[in-house]
């Protein structure tokens, strides 16, 4: 810069100056394009990810059409494949890990955000946090041989006990006499078996407890502290204040949140491979085992030819449009509270 | 009838901070008791033969070739996903301010965040696996380059959503001091913007490690795995999430046992990672203010 500037007015000077701003601002555009090209690759991601499941599905989708996602039967030997089942546990297994990862998710970031004393919210929220760092090849491993043989010893016999038709202590409960429907899900025809879809419930909740209470923490955060502290002054207990401020003033993120995990749930594999026990029997019970979207093609992808991999691929893509979009409104949700905050 | 409906307020407080603390102690008792089932269980099998010797002497063996093929994949994964993402996280930052489509990229980016990650094993099976047949005399050929590729498909959103984050962070007068003295952008952005914001961007990738370092589903139809040490990328290869689920579905308690030890070590390492990546954090935020 020193040279440039003291030479400035001689003519070669500025002739080689004028060079260098070309060049520059010809870079400059070459770098632009360069990063832009690499951020379009995300949209590529996206796109291929959709593009060639649906692609090398549509196989599949022809030939059982409207049937696929409707049926039942997955039969490799008949080369008769439907989706219903793999759906069903993809959903049901899902809809349980968040009635039960939502409240203790909540009751986990009130805890971090309003109860626990300073020094000990730094130290428990990396625990819990930690608790999204371990593989969920860990989870599937505990989950198939601690965690199902304790369902099948303890929880299991107890919710038949209660809630089936068909209890193992012999006494149908009351609930079962006076309510239809509910034996019709806590049937099972093995019941020292632990792997069902309750089980593969229970461990997703685990695994997304971090992701959602995460979530909810940080826009408890954003909670501006004088409308906290004017409730307080009026004489709101602690509860009070998260009930009737922080939650209504969060509300949309935390729905976000929710979806969030609802998301990860729907997606998870590897965990759910080891507890779910890969059958492909409607069943309405979450005792009883079945199967999600992502075990099958986990299970099945590597042996699977012609029709039976193009079902796998159809699979494969109603996941990822089912997952998209429960993604795009988690993260519209989540935009919205951003939005808020930056106002 | 004021005392009765102040002792229910009371009550209903008490009652809720009790199921608050009850919620947290429920997800810090499974963290404790998930590691230490991986610690318990494996521990047998916890030897120096598992690091020296390879899975295809199944129970006198190890899990060698499994770390040594995770440790390839990984390398790979992050040797393509980090200049990819720090250049798109370097455009949403510094370059998408007046287009529409910086908002739409960082938007898709997030979901891809969180896509599962079997999917997208199932897109690089399509775009690299399948197209090797045409490479080689029609052979569909697993390799460790498909296995990297799809780690790297995991590992770009991390690495772009840390850069742009990061990046936006540095102070504006930073590049208006750059820019006046007539430093053309690009060499702002390389040699100012992109090194005041290294470790943040550092973090990010070790952030990335630490996600790929136990996924499994992408790389069963990637890599594919193999009971061989390999160092060839081109070669079928095994990796630590693999050979723990394939040791897990063993019926031999043995087997089951290296299992255990290879998640213990997994989970040690990825852990481990994490806490790293939090620490450079918490010291780079301290030192932006």
């Amino acid at each position: 810069m020193h040279a440039t500037a003291s030479n400035a007015g001689t003519g070669v000077d500025r002739a080689h100056e004028a060079s260098r701003n070309a060049k520059d601002s010809r870079n400059d555009v070459l770098f632009g394009w360069v990063l832009k090209a690499c951020a379009l690759l995300v949209l590529a991601a996206l796109l291929g990810a959709a593009g060639s499941t649906l692609w090398l599905g549509s196989d599949a989708f022809h030939t059982f059409g409207w049937g696929f996602p409707t049926s039942a039967a997955w039969d490799p030997s008949n080369d008769q494949y439907g989706a219903l089942v793999p759906i069903m546990g993809t959903v049901g297994t899902a809809l349980i890990a968040l009635v039960v990862a939502v409240p203790i998710s909540f009751g986990i970031a009130l805890f971090l955000t309003e109860i626990a004393p300073q020094w000990l919210r730094g130290p428990v929220a990396s625990a819990i946090e930690l608790l999204a760092g371990i593989p969920s090849i860990i989870y599937g491993m505990w989950g198939l041989f601690v965690f199902a043989p304790f369902v099948a010893a303890h929880i299991k016999p107890w919710l038949m006990n209660h809630f089936s038709a068909d209890p193992p202590d012999g006494q149908v409960s009351w609930l079962v006499q006076h309510v239809p429907f509910v034996a019709k899900f806590f049937s099972s025809e093995y019941p020292f078996f632990g792997a069902g879809v309750l089980t593969a419930g229970l461990v997703l909740a685990v695994m997304i407890i971090p992701f959602i209470s995460s979530v909810m923490r940080e826009v408890f955060q954003t909670v501006p502290t004088r409308l906290k502290e004017s409730a307080y002054a009026l004489g709101s207990s602690t509860w009070e204040v998260v009930w009737d401020i922080v939650v209504p003033y969060t509300r949309t993120a935390v729905i976000g949140g929710v979806f969030l995990g609802l998301g990860r749930a729907l997606g998870e594999t590897m965990a759910v491979a080891f507890v779910l026990g890969n059958t492909f029997k409607f069943s309405w019970s979450m005792l009883e085992t079945g199967s999600s979207i992502a075990s099958t093609i986990a299970n099945q992808f590597g042996e699977a030819q012609g029709l039976q991999r193009s079902a796998l691929m159809a699979l494969a893509f109603l996941l990822f449009v089912v997952t998209f979009i429960v993604l795009l409104i988690a993260r519209l949700m989540l935009r919205r509270m951003a939005t808020k905050e930056g106002r | 009838m004021s005392a009765s409906l102040y002792t229910r307020r009371r009550v209903k407080n008490v009652v809720a901070m009790a199921c608050s603390i009850l919620a947290t102690a429920i997800g810090l008792f499974f963290l404790v008791w998930i590691l230490w089932e991986t610690l318990s269980q494996g521990i047998s099998a916890l030897k120096p033969s598992l690091f020296t010797k390879i899975t295809a002497y199944r129970e006198e063996g190890g899990l060698a070739n499994a770390m040594v093929g995770s440790l390839i994949l990984n390398v790979l994964g992050i040797l393509i996903a980090t200049p990819i993402g720090v250049a798109a996280g370097t455009w949403l930052a510094e370059y998408s301010r007046r287009s529409r489509l910086g908002p739409t990229i960082r938007f898709l980016n997030d979901i891809l965040l969180s896509a599962p990650s079997i999917v997208l094993g199932l897109f690089v099976y399509t775009i690299v696996v399948l197209p090797s047949k045409y490479l080689s005399n029609g052979e569909v050929t697993f390799s460790g380059v498909a296995g990297g590729v799809a780690l790297a498909l995991i590992a770009l959103p991390v690495i772009v959503r840390t850069t742009d984050e990061m990046l936006r962070l540095v102070p504006s007068t930073l590049r208006e001091a750059a820019l006046s003295l007539g430093v053309p952008q690009w060499k702002l952005t390389m040699q100012i913007l992109v090194r005041s914001a290294r470790s943040g961007i550092v973090t990010g990738v070790l952030l990335a490690l630490a996600r790929i370092s136990g996924e499994t589903a992408p790389l069963l139809f990637t890599a594919f795995g193999n009971n061989f040490m390999t160092f060839n990328p081109l070669d079928k290869m095994p990796s630590l999430p693999q050979v723990i689920y394939e040791y897990t579905k063993d019926p031999s308690p043995d087997i089951n046992t290296l299992a255990w030890a290879g998640a213990f070590v997994l989970t040690m390492f990825v852990l481990a990672l994490s806490l790293i990546a939090r620490f450079a954090f918490s010291r780079s935020k301290v030192s932006n203010d």
